[in-house]
């Protein structure tokens, strides 16, 4: 019994290995590329080990976003219009759907069932199905270019507001006739006992919204014209280009490691947030 | 879903909610109605004109070549996404299930690719498989393989599968993973007492109890390898070379925004639309259906 029990260790460590491999494997090499530099990328003279400008490159990239071969936007200016996207659409969505989820589930008023399919039914419908009548209201409204242009549309979703539905129906009716004997009226419940309670569903949405707001692609690629606005994500697509071999590799390595950093390092530290926030969400 | 206490205020919950029914309302159901309408319209090319004119944009659109062949690479690249991405993802929740050394670090180390952006995995791959700068681009042209993703249709394709399914390995993972766990540890022990080999064990035990999660990850993959994967083909191969990677909500994209067709891209977006919809009354439909079991 023993050996047999060691073999099957030893393939699954195997199988594993390989697995954390070729997950980890190009974005090592991504990171050999940013730190060498471009005559040694475009002789296709890569090597396994990192170049020694690490820091040249990186500083390049966060300050111009340009080498010798494009003109980009400072990766910095991307990185921050990522950031307060994301951060937008992550509040934004957990914010509205906070409040109506309070409003479906404590209250009871004509329409309420209603509102709670209308919200609903928006699960069926991703941006990317009804992009060019979106665009059409954006632009009718002044909004291309625009932060508001860049997140509102995306702020809606039912998945937020269903999931703060569930949490709140496990809401003991004790805790509610307590607060109202206590003299407290809604808001007050809302804002003391209420939202305290919601901090770990609330955490565990804000890691997979966050994400979500972060790797946008085809609504900035639409919305943004102006390169001041650009994310890091569509700055990247358009440093390749048509992907020739003439283009600055090292500089858009660096700016895809620095893309890729926030997301993973929300999704590493707050792991038992996020893959409770995703296995939740998603049901 | 009523719950006995409640509060009796009247106005309110209409402030509550409405935040969220204004965004609704602008930017779903009001886009949406404008895409159905739009899809029964014919417009001159400067928007001055516009004409109703039935299912003609549907049956011109549902006819046209371009459509059919952008239908079938759809279903090329979402059947081999799909395959890799669940089957892979599968394999490694199984180890990962079990009890080795060093099991929460490998699933730290396996988890974290759901991060990356689409266009990014794309960067990443394409670093990669260039046929003149990239490690293995360059190998395998030094090796007689005529290499080059730019020219040849096969090879495109093989790309943006190779970028999109990596990404979604982990997603698949993670659900495979917690599926995984929620099977009582007694069952497949009871099966090893009557003397169910590994194979049997798998296949007979835990596949089966794992179908609900495999049927979820079914649906949610169809949505990836259909629309989120617009970024890695926009970043990699813009549709092309000629038409070979240009998947449905791409052409959605060319259609509208670079061709300005925007009767006929109307008409695939809510064709796409009620793809959705179906695919989310079935996943809705099953569940409930698991719910009273």
């Amino acid at each position: 019994m023993a050996p047999r029990w060691r073999s099957g260790n030893w393939t699954t460590h195997l199988i594993l290995l390989t697995g954390v491999v070729v997950f980890a494997f190009p974005v090592y090499l991504a990171v050999v590329g940013s730190t060498s530099d471009l005559g040694t990328v475009s002789r296709g003279e890569l090597g396994l080990t990192p170049g020694p400008y690490l820091v040249r490159n990186y500083v390049q990239t966060w300050s111009t976003g340009s080498g010798e071969r494009i003109q980009g936007t400072p990766v910095r200016r991307m990185m921050t219009n990522s950031l307060i996207m994301a951060l937008t659409i992550a509040i934004g969505k957990i914010s509205i759907s906070l409040l109506s989820a309070f409003a479906v589930v404590f209250f009871e008023f004509p329409l309420r069932m209603f509102f709670f399919w209308m919200i609903f039914v928006t699960l069926m419908l991703p941006v990317e199905v009804r992009i060019i009548p979106t665009f059409k209201v954006i632009s009718d409204l002044g909004l291309v270019n625009t932060f508001p242009g860049l997140t509102v549309p995306l702020i809606a979703s039912a998945t937020a507001t269903l999931i703060f539905r569930q949490f709140f129906l496990s809401v003991p009716d004790e805790l509610v006739d307590a607060a109202k004997v206590d003299g407290a009226g809604p808001l007050r419940f809302f804002w003391n006992i209420l939202l305290p309670l919601s901090t770990t569903t609330g955490a565990a949405l804000f890691v997979i919204l966050f994400i979500y707001g972060w790797n946008q692609y085809l609504w900035p690629l639409l919305i943004t014209t102006s390169q001041q606005m650009d994310t890091v994500v569509i700055g990247i697509t358009k440093m390749i280009g048509t992907g020739e071999a003439l283009v600055d590799w090292p500089i858009i390595m660096a700016t895809a490691v620095l893309a890729m950093l926030p997301p993973v390092l929300v999704v590493i530290l707050m792991q038992r947030w996020f893959v409770r926030g995703l296995t939740e969400t998603e049901k | 879903m009523s719950r006995r206490a409640i509060f009796p205020n009247r106005l309110l919950p209409y402030l509550l909610v409405a935040p969220q029914m204004a965004v609704v309302l602008v930017f779903f159901y009001w886009p949406a109605a404008q895409a159905v309408v739009q899809a029964t319209l014919r417009q001159d090319p400067f928007g001055l004109h516009s004409q109703f004119v039935w299912f003609e944009n549907f049956s011109r659109v549902l006819t046209n070549p371009f459509y059919l062949g952008s239908l079938r690479v759809t279903l090329v690249f979402a059947v081999a996404v799909i395959a890799l991405a669940m089957s892979v993802g599968l394999v490694l929740a199984i180890h990962a299930d079990r009890q080795v050394r060093g099991a929460t670090i490998y699933k730290t180390l396996l988890i974290w690719p759901y991060a990356i952006a689409p266009a990014v995995a794309a960067a990443l791959w394409l670093f990669i498989f260039h046929p003149t700068i990239g490690m293995l681009g360059r190998t395998l042209v030094r090796n007689g393989i005529n290499w080059d993703y730019t020219l040849n249709d096969q090879h495109a394709l093989l790309l943006v599968i190779i970028a999109a399914a990596w990404r979604q390995v982990s997603y698949n993972f993670i659900f495979f993973l917690a599926g995984l766990q929620s099977i009582p540890p007694s069952l497949v022990e009871a099966a090893a007492v009557d003397g169910a080999g590994s194979r049997q064990r798998f296949w007979k035990i835990i596949f089966p109890l794992l179908s609900p999660t495999t049927f979820f990850l079914l649906i949610v993959n169809i949505i990836y390898a259909f629309f989120d994967t617009f970024g890695v083909i926009h970043a990699l191969t813009r549709g092309g070379p000629g038409k070979a990677t240009e998947t449905l909500i791409y052409k959605v994209y060319t259609d509208g925004v670079i061709n300005l067709d925007l009767g006929g891209s109307a008409v695939q977006s809510v064709v796409l639309l009620a793809v959705v919809i179906v695919l989310t009354a079935v996943q809705f439909r099953y569940i409930e259906r698991k719910v009273h079991y």
